[in-house]
């Protein structure tokens, strides 16, 4: 790269950043760890620069370093971050003050916790303006409705006034974007601004947001692990992995013609090969009619609905938020007794509750949730994790249950030497994994999956997916596979449930359900997975018009 | 204001009411356990079977235990708390003076302990773990940690009695000059700020520090707010529920609890009468004092809550 001061177009340089934070591991004397090794970047006016990598790559604290901030005691230790010209290092704290809010503004990931949930939105969105002087309240609230409706909220006159509980999760997304313009900023940093939304609004979000930035002639840094995504919306995307660059070049290149290996793996990662299996002649699970409501509101949960689980094959269940995916678990495992219907397990009525289910019933039941690190006790070790159920269902104790939890952990791929670690000391996949060999270690005929894979880097998720399968094949066990992500579902269903407002909406083999003709909502959801093209966004959007048009 | 708020309120003062009729029924209850009665006790050692019987007849102590009851509850909500025995004076005259007096030191008590509480509060988040945060810290728990008559004694002795500053003895009486007044009550009223402060500071400072670590803080921080306008706009109005519980907590104790602090400053509020009419054995004056300290209990208790409704913005603004 050339001097950055001889370019005059040049908004952000960023020369050997290092960053690094204090740990302190449990029982050990606290060390430094590096979290950033010496990255350099820059970044034109008015362009935008992906920042991709897993979870500990460093792209989040890469790009709050712009702004001089480091999340939880995370120190910027080396290098310059030149800022329209001078080191913003240099400035000291209220150097920092100045800069943020006005100079650059930051997208956080979940706008609905990002928001002071005490204030009016308006109030929120014009504070840093106000905050700067750049505007009196009349201006700045002037401009905040004209970017809410470039950013088309509904009723922009008026949505300022409510508070954030009264607004959705794609539509706070969007006043964030706005309340980041609203000071008019040199730099945006867009910190993974729509993986937190259901996959039909973040395509919405995702062209509002690209507009803004085309319209405003904004710069920004856009975080995310979703290299479809990024591909949308920027013009250089940067591969980061444990701190370190991997890749930086232009979007059509990363995607097209990756050079590192790391960056192909990226890129080719949901392909998964999974030939559907007819389902059997008899189900072994099936849910018939069930009618659920959480307390005795009215409002149904879920709405007479019917699906078939065959031994040895995966139903997934799809939809977006509140569409009643886990509530379906939730009522087969009899945590939500139904209001209405019966599941049948084996010939026979389960009892609608769980505590009037003997053990038996229990065990061919397992679950594995999103979150393994909150499913799991932190105090104990993996092995009693694993070997609880051993011990609850089938009364092996001492040798024998060792020997079967060394025999689950090779299953799930890792060695024997993890059976005396605690949950904290592992990586998130591989805490997933702990739930899933807990599960297995039960011998159940099916395992409800919910979300198992959405919390985890798609290259893990990657992984447990195909450990999944291959268990599946040894076990002849059967999943009820619950997600939002169209691309897993195709890399693992044998037959797919499309779940919309409480309803079943679409339900068959795989490959019948997503094959056309399709209802519109299925339509809607299939059309809504970004898919890693240039351009792909415009399509996608201008298909999505004229189908609702035609509807 | 909508109707899940009136609703959720209507349910506390509800409630409220329901509790301060048990504890009505404990107290009533509980004098009723004491051996001896009123007539044995108004009689004393001049009692003979005859006039015992005689004036149990003429008080209706012989009437059954709930038809008492209601007859002494009948009383207290027509503002009739019976006459004390040791005198022979109506209560309610005589505690109306008194519940004023123990309001007028709980109040300027109050005024003093709450915003220093809060504000102490603020800044010890402000600069916490530093030493600032450790300072505060350390001298209101130290405050607490004496006990209320040991701060009393001392402030006497430094205040009174060293610096003849202030008068040791609170006395105050019927129109005396505001001024006056406030002299006579200064050092109780010191001394029941120092026991409180602690309690209301550490609650402000661990609950704006739990809001601290939200998504909305390090929003306000990117905005390049002041970290001390980032703690009072965006920390405070969130943490402000258990803030309200715990203020009227120590308001009740202020009121409830001062005996100790009234009795050593000879201050003629409630705790001095309780006080004194429990070593008499004065029975109607020991229920009538208890009921109101339950009242006052019970009432800052359901105003906390509704506080604590009233703050949460999804309460007030539903969908």
């Amino acid at each position: 790269m050339a001097d950055s001061k001889a370019k005059p177009g040049l908004l952000l340089d960023i020369r050997n950043l290092r960053i690094e934070a204090t740990v302190f591991p449990p029982g050990e004397p606290p060390k430094n760890i590096v979290l950033v090794h010496d990255v350099s970047l820059t970044l034109e006016k008015g362009k935008v620069l992906g920042l991709i990598g897993e979870s500990g790559a460093g792209k989040s604290t890469i790009g709050l370093s712009s702004m001089g901030y480091g999340r939880g005691g995370v120190r910027i230790t080396g290098g310059e971050v030149i800022l329209n010209g001078r080191d913003i290092l240099k400035g000291g704290k209220d150097g920092f003050r100045k800069l943020r809010g006005r100079e650059v503004c930051y997208v956080a990931q979940s706008a609905a916790a990002a928001f002071n949930p005490a204030h009016r939105l308006m109030d929120q969105v014009v504070e840093a303006t106000l905050l700067h002087g750049t505007a009196t309240r009349a201006e700045a609230e002037k401009r905040a409705v004209a970017l809410f409706k470039k950013l088309s909220l509904p009723n922009p006159e008026t949505i300022g006034e409510r508070f954030p509980h009264q607004v959705s999760g794609g539509q706070l997304q969007r006043v964030m974007t706005a309340m980041a313009l609203c000071s008019e900023p040199d730099l945006i940093v867009f910190d993974e601004p729509t993986t937190a939304l259901d996959v039909t609004t973040q395509i919405d979000v995702l062209a509002a947001i690209k507009d803004a930035i085309r319209d405003t002639h904004v710069a920004a840094l856009y975080i995310t692990h979703d290299l479809a995504v990024v591909a949308q919306v920027s013009d250089e995307i940067m591969v980061l992995r444990h701190g370190r660059l991997v890749e930086w070049g232009g979007t059509r290149q990363i995607i097209k013609e990756p050079r590192q290996e790391y960056t192909n793996a990226l890129v080719s990662v949901h392909e998964i090969e999974h030939a559907e299996q007819k389902p059997g002649t008899t189900p072994f699970l099936s849910v018939k009619n069930v009618t659920a409501a959480y307390g005795r509101s009215r409002i149904k949960v879920l709405k007479n609905v019917s699906v078939d689980i065959y031994p040895g094959q995966t139903l997934a269940v799809v939809g977006e938020s509140g569409s009643g995916k886990s509530t379906l678990a939730r009522a087969i495992t009899g945590l939500l007794p139904p209001e209405e219907g019966t599941v049948t397990f084996d010939g026979r009525p389960l009892a609608n509750r769980l505590a009037d289910r003997p053990k038996e019933d229990l065990r061919q039941l397992q679950m594995i949730y999103q979150m393994a690190d909150v499913a799991m006790n932190p105090r104990q070790t993996v092995g009693t994790i694993i070997g609880r159920p051993l011990e609850f269902y089938f009364g092996i104790r001492g040798r024998e249950r060792d020997k079967r939890v060394a025999e689950l952990l090779d299953k799930i791929e890792m060695g024997k030497g993890f059976s005396d670690r605690y949950p904290a000391e592992l990586s998130g996949g591989q805490k997933q994994r702990v739930c899933i060999a807990r599960s297995l270690a039960a011998k159940p005929k099916l395992i409800i999956c919910d979300e198992v894979t959405s919390a985890l880097d798609p290259l893990v998720a990657n992984g447990i997916l195909k450990l999944l399968l291959e268990l599946q094949k040894e076990e002849n066990v059967a999943y009820l596979f619950i997600t939002h992500d169209l691309a897993t579902v195709k890399s693992i269903a044998d037959s797919i449930a499309v779940m919309y407002r409480g309803e079943v909406v679409r339900y068959g083999p795989k490959s019948k359900v997503l094959a056309p003709p399709f209802d519109a909502y299925t339509d809607l959801l299939l059309s809504s997975v970004p898919e890693m093209e240039i351009g792909w966004l415009e399509k996608a959007i201008k298909g999505r018009r004229m189908a609702s048009a035609g509807n | 204001m909508s109707s899940p708020i009136l609703k959720l309120v209507a349910q506390r003062v509800a409630l409220g009411i329901v509790l301060l009729l048990a504890v009505s029924v404990l107290i009533f209850a509980g004098t009723q356990i004491l051996p001896g009665d009123v007539a044995q006790a108004i009689l004393g050692q001049s009692a003979t079977p005859e006039s015992l019987a005689n004036l149990r007849e003429q008080l209706g102590l012989n009437d059954p235990a709930y038809i008492r009851y209601f007859r002494w509850l009948g009383g207290v909500l027509t503002g009739d708390l019976g006459t004390a025995m040791s005198s022979g004076q109506d209560i309610a005259t005589s505690i109306k003076g008194r519940l004023w007096n123990t309001l007028f030191l709980a109040f300027w008590a109050a005024i003093v302990a709450v915003p220093l509480a809060i504000i102490l509060g603020l800044i010890a988040v402000r600069y916490r773990n530093g030493w600032v945060d450790k300072l505060i810290s350390g001298l209101a728990l130290a405050s607490t940690s004496f006990p209320e008559f040991f701060i009393g004694y001392v402030l006497v002795y430094f205040f009174a009695v060293k610096w003849q500053i202030f008068p040791g003895i609170s006395t105050v009486y019927d129109g005396m000059p505001f001024g006056e007044r406030m002299q006579a009550i200064a050092l109780p009223a010191t001394a029941l700020t120092l026991v409180v402060l602690a309690h209301m500071m550490r609650m402000t400072r661990a609950a704006i520090l739990n809001v601290m670590q939200s998504a909305y803080v390090e929003t306000a921080e990117l905005k390049g707010l002041s970290a001390f306008n980032v703690i009072r706009r965006h920390a405070f109005p969130n943490a402000i529920a258990p803030i309200i519980n715990v203020v009227m907590l120590n308001l009740a104790y202020l009121i409830v609890g001062v005996v100790v602090v009234e009795v050593i400053f000879v201050y003629p509020g409630m705790g001095q009468y309780l006080v004194d009419h429990v070593t008499k054995r004065d029975v109607p004056v020991v229920q009538a004092v208890g009921l109101i300290f339950a009242a006052v209990y019970i009432s800052l208790n359901i105003i906390a809550d509704i506080g604590a409704i009233v703050a949460n913005p999804r309460l007030r603004h539903p969908k």
